[in-house]
């Protein structure tokens, strides 16, 4: 089989034997791929130190029996920022922890590598609240992922408004009519909150951020982080740990 | 088809240690038949010992024979500069170099929100703890260069600053005796942050 070439975001990276990684790549072209690279953790490995969590490389493969194999990488963007800073760290591990839950092996997904991209750039930017643009990626993250919040209309029936009640399950808001009996309504504000999350420009989060309460932004934040854990099967270990 | 008793209990034993497969295991358990039964009870006998003897050190949390390791114990070295390390096998790679005579505080791992180890599972608390006396004037953090390591020297930094300990961290650059020309672009740009005067 021929080496092929892909820009990609390293996921996730695991020891494997004395000095290779396993490493997941979200690819522009092939979805997750995942592939060892030899050598990465001795020092003075040749390109060991392009091959961290969170780098955007453009990296030569070769196809192997169960993994693939990594043979040359070039740098595109390091990220250097986000590593240097623990909150933002934190913020920007548990994209690409929701991201490697998500992609697929040999399923290309573009939108999902240009949403992480674009998320981690957003991070880069130091934002004032970098957990709120955490809380924007997950929820546009869980869009591109299928489980798209309806926040405009009825999940059910599609009834247009601004319905006060969230149904997890059904993935968005739901009608007085489609409702479960003694649902509990949003509080005032957090449906507003949901929409800057899943649909504003990165660039205004922070303003959204910083003249809402912290009432506000903590139920927004449990609900992303709810609606994520129900749709993907279980809680983002990375979430707990951000400091908000 | 297993083998029968003791010879498949060996091979089962030895297949569940990292890195060994049930073949290599198969390997092992058959060369350790065929040895002479001194070598085989001093195997044994070192790692019956190892877990009854070794413990953790009550100050710095590198492993020890008893209640303080072996660079607590030792009186010449300096108590004002602390090296703040990952995994006791850091102190055996720092101590190789010979550049080093304060002391250590080993965390136990590093900060890594994929795996779930936050701060509150790294002995942080004792590391601020060993700091409130105010002995310490440089604290070394020591981690590795990996993402894991910069988030934890980051947070570590964020936690220490207020004590007003000098606060440093190991430099990152280039390897001795490696070709400049395939450095990768991170570590070139950090060697070149940290440069020295000649």
């Amino acid at each position: 089989m021929r080496a092929y070439r892909e820009q990609a975001i390293v996921l996730r990276t695991h020891k494997l034997g004395e000095t290779d990684r396993i490493l997941h790549l979200l690819s522009t072209g092939r979805g997750k791929v995942r592939a060892v690279a030899k050598g990465v953790r001795r020092p003075g490995s040749r390109f060991g130190g392009r091959l961290e969590v969170l780098s955007h490389v453009d990296a030569q493969l070769h196809p192997g029996r169960t993994l693939d194999v990594v043979t040359q990488v070039e740098l595109v963007h390091a990220f250097s920022a986000l590593r240097s800073d623990w909150t933002r760290s934190a913020c920007a591990q548990t994209l690409a922890e929701a991201a490697d839950r998500v992609a697929q092996e040999g399923e290309r997904h573009v939108a999902l590598f240009v949403l992480l991209r674009e998320s981690l750039l957003a991070l880069e930017a130091d934002p004032r609240d970098p957990a709120a643009v955490l809380d924007a990626g997950l929820l546009r993250l869980a869009s591109v992922a299928g489980y798209h919040p309806h926040l405009r209309a009825c999940a059910r029936c599609g009834a247009p408004g601004e319905h006060a009640v969230l149904h997890l399950d059904a993935g968005g808001l739901l009608c007085p009519a489609c409702a479960p009996v003694g649902a509990q309504p949003l509080a005032e504000g957090v449906l507003e909150g949901l929409r800057v999350l899943a649909e504003a420009p990165w660039e205004d989060l922070d303003a959204w951020a910083s003249q809402r309460d912290g009432r506000i932004r903590r139920s927004c934040a449990a609900l992303v982080s709810s609606y994520l854990a129900h749709h993907l099967g279980a809680p983002l270990k990375g979430w707990e740990l951000v400091p908000r | 088809m297993d083998y029968e008793g003791p010879i498949q209990d060996l091979i089962t034993e030895l297949g569940r240690l990292p890195g060994i497969g049930p073949k290599s295991a198969q390997r092992l358990a058959f060369h350790l038949l065929t040895v002479d039964a001194t070598d085989a009870r001093r195997l044994a006998d070192a790692i019956t010992s190892v877990k009854e003897r070794v413990r953790f050190c009550e100050v710095c949390f590198n492993v020890s024979e008893g209640p303080r390791c072996r660079v607590c114990r030792d009186e010449r070295r300096s108590d004002e500069v602390l090296c703040v390390v990952e995994e006791p096998r850091d102190v055996v790679a720092i101590e190789r170099t010979g550049e080093f005579r304060g002391r250590y505080h080993v965390l136990g791992g590093a900060i890594s929100p994929l795996d779930g180890i936050g701060p509150a599972q790294l002995r942080v608390k004792e590391l601020l703890a060993r700091l409130s006396d105010g002995a310490v004037t440089e604290v070394v953090i020591a981690t590795n260069t990996s993402i894991e390591g910069e988030a934890t020297a980051s947070y570590l930094s964020r936690q220490l600053q207020p004590l007003g300990v000098r606060l440093t961290r190991l430099a990152a650059g280039l390897p001795v005796g490696g070709d400049l020309e395939y450095a990768d672009e991170v570590t070139l740009g950090r060697a070149f942050a940290g440069r020295t005067q000649l």
